[in-house]
């Protein structure tokens, strides 16, 4: 395959997983699995980057996604702690059960 | 100014390393140049010092020890703000301090990575001043709701840590990794009250929202990255100035989608959703440092990408920015109304108010600038006072925010119903308070914009939302009457007692929201000195270098204000 069709693939590919990211955090209720969309996300953006900084031929492509990964993993390390101390308090939770807030 | 760009780009382009084996040993780092870093170290260590220093404590700490040392990091940062302001302003001295050897103008530092001008001194210190009233704020609270620590003061200095990085980030990632660094502080703020169910879910809403919003400001950033070929906001500006973009819709999704990104930060409408659900859950003195540093960082980057960098596609980000303007008004006017939570309705009253200053930062001008500088410090004082009285109100358990828990607050408790009034109406724009001066110049800015039907929209926003706060003044003052169904009429012996910190951080924002009102002038001249520019010039590491590293030490500047 021709490289810059290759790099159009690529760039489809993280489109198509960002979609599906942001999709599933819409329509999953689980908040684990919430905070794995996120990530689907924050990593398709990271393809992105990658493809990028090949078909620029720029090194900062991929020194970026150092910074998105430890960005990813502090948010992840957030989010986890507030879903253990919502399961704490009541086991088997979904995203259903948060809706003491509304109006 | 080309040939030195390119001069600079290949200086600057990075050696493969496969051609020069040895250069591995050695990777050059960029030159920074320490004092322009010093707020935010200031905050950043002063918040980690903390809390290493009280995991050393044996007993428990002092009363309100943790407060004073955040208030205190707080004062040094802003005043280590301060040599930076007359920097960038081209004083020569500050007072009596004599500020040899350069007074330079705007400046980047650390590789371009940062941009320090008077916009971004502006910010830091109106931060470093939110984050003073809510620790003060925070200080009963966490003593009332049983839940003494370090850990809420040294969460909100870091969050300021985050806003002070987005405000003076001068590449899309530093933007970006401010941002998150601002965020995740506060997800963690908002679901800190581990006995309350509310603060949680407030914790966990936000937490997702956030991150989803993050995702789409990042793939924003590639985009841009993938079409511009840089992150660095003056190449960006550079590169559409001098290329005409062939892959002109990849730019244009990455733009739409960076303003998503900010849309959902200062809560514009239709990305609003999370606010008021937040607002009501989180603790509230988290919520009066959400509310005023949280948005006026996100504000300050918005400025510095849309206005500045963006400045020659503004006639794609301008309408979305219209339009999200028009929303909020209007939206958050029009739904302050119907709610009965008086957190709800301040959050909904905060929606209202980022339309106002979104309209300034429609107008794209450097008046437009000033406009949001101005409105910003006033809303810092408006609504973190509004908060912070919501704070004491709320009572244990910080349950108790209803219009309801509001009657007759001006018996038990007439000074709290007076501070609260004035702060009200001073965010109903009522002449003789900051908030009437705030909302004029983010009017006049948009009229000499040529968005006059904005102006007009404002306006009549202003006036709806005017009922919102009457209807919680009028709560206050002649509620609590003969009408048997609304309970026994409140008494003095009701008083809600007022911590000292508390007290303090209200009287300061009345005085600030007063003073502004009838003195405006101080205020509006440093606003109009604080124009953020991108400029091409690095400063060099050692002071007295220019010299040696340039030769000729003119500021080379590529844009200030876009509308000049």
């Amino acid at each position: 395959m021709d490289t810059s069709n290759l790099d159009i693939a690529y760039l489809a590919l993280s489109a198509i997983l960002f979609g599906l990211g942001g999709f599933g955090l819409l329509v999953r209720r689980n908040p684990l699995v919430m905070i794995m969309c996120v990530e689907l996300m924050l990593n398709a953006v990271n393809l992105t980057f990658v493809t990028f900084g090949r078909m620029l031929d720029d090194i900062s492509g991929q020194v970026i996604v150092f910074f998105v990964l430890v960005v990813a993993a502090a948010e992840v390390v957030v989010g986890l702690g507030l879903v253990v101390a919502m399961a704490r308090r009541r086991p088997g939770a979904t995203a259903d059960d948060l809706r003491l807030l509304r109006g | 100014m080309i040939l030195s760009l390119l001069a600079q780009v290949g200086t600057e382009a990075p050696t493969p390393i496969s051609a020069a084996p040895d250069a591995a040993a050695h990777v050059p780092g960029p030159s920074i140049y320490w004092p322009a870093l010093l707020p935010l170290l200031v905050i950043l260590v002063g918040g980690l010092l903390l809390l290493t220093f009280s995991s050393f404590l044996r007993k428990a700490a002092p009363r309100g020890i943790f407060a004073t040392a955040t208030v205190v990091i707080a004062a040094a940062a802003g005043l280590s703000a301060l040599p930076l302001w007359a920097q960038v302003q081209g004083w020569s001295s500050l007072l009596w301090w004599d500020l040899h050897p350069d007074p330079v103008g705007p400046y980047t530092t650390v590789g371009g990575m940062v941009g320090v001008d008077g916009f971004t001194v502006f910010v830091t210190i109106v931060l470093c001043v939110a984050v003073a009233i809510a620790a003060l704020l925070t200080d009963a609270y966490l003593r009332r709701e049983q839940m003494e620590g370090p850990e809420f003061y040294v969460l909100m200095l870091l969050s300021a840590a985050g806003g002070i990085i987005m405000a003076m980030g001068n590449d899309l990632i530093v933007v970006f990794i401010g941002l998150e660094t601002l965020s995740i502080a506060v997800y963690v703020l908002a679901g800190m009250h581990l006995r309350r169910v509310q603060s949680q879910e407030s914790g966990i809403k936000y937490f997702v929202l956030g991150a989803f919003s993050s995702a789409f400001f990042l793939y924003g950033i590639a985009l841009v990255y993938g079409a511009t070929g840089s992150t660095n906001l003056v190449d960006i500006k550079d590169f559409m100035a001098q290329v005409v973009p062939t892959q002109n819709g990849l730019l244009l999704i990455g733009l739409a989608l960076l303003v998503v990104g900010f849309g959902f930060k200062v809560a514009a409408v239709p990305f609003h959703a999370w606010s008021p659900d937040v607002y009501d859950g989180a603790p509230t003195p988290a919520v009066a440092w959400m509310a005023s540093g949280v948005k006026a960082a996100a504000f300050a980057a918005m400025v510095r990408v849309l206005v500045l960098t963006f400045s020659n596609y503004g006639g794609t980000w301008k309408p979305i920015v219209y339009a999200l303007a028009i929303l909020s008004m209007v939206v958050g006017a029009v739904l302050a109304i119907v709610q009965s939570n008086v957190k709800r309705m301040l959050a909904y009253s905060s929606i209202s108010h980022a339309g106002f200053i979104l309209m300034a930062v429609e107008a794209s001008s450097s008046q437009g600038n000033s406009a949001v500088l101005f409105y910003l410090t006033t809303y810092v004082f408006m609504v973190a006072g509004s908060f912070g009285i919501a704070t004491i109100v709320g009572r244990r358990g910080d349950g108790r925010h209803s219009l309801a828990d509001y009657k007759g607050l001006a018996r038990t408790n007439p000074e709290l119903a007076v501070a609260f009034t004035l702060l009200l109406l001073a965010q109903a724009g009522v002449p003789f308070t900051s908030g009437f001066f705030a909302k004029f110049y983010a009017v006049e800015a948009a009229v000499d914009a040529h968005s006059t039907p904005l102006a007009v929209i404002a306006m009549l926003s202003a006036v709806v939302s005017a009922f919102l706060y009457l209807r919680i003044i009028v709560a206050m003052f002649m509620a609590g009457g003969d009408d048997a169904a609304e309970g026994p009429v409140p008494s003095r012996a009701d008083r809600i007692p007022l911590p000292v910190g508390a007290t303090i951080a209200l009287a300061v924002c009345v005085v600030a929201t007063i003073g502004f009102g009838l003195f405006p002038d101080l205020l509006v001249s440093a606003a109009e000195k604080g124009q953020p520019a991108l400029v091409q010039y690095e400063r060099p590491a050692a002071a007295s270098a220019p010299t040696a590293a340039s030769t000729d030490g003119v500021p080379d500047v590529t844009g200030t204000g876009a509308g000049q």
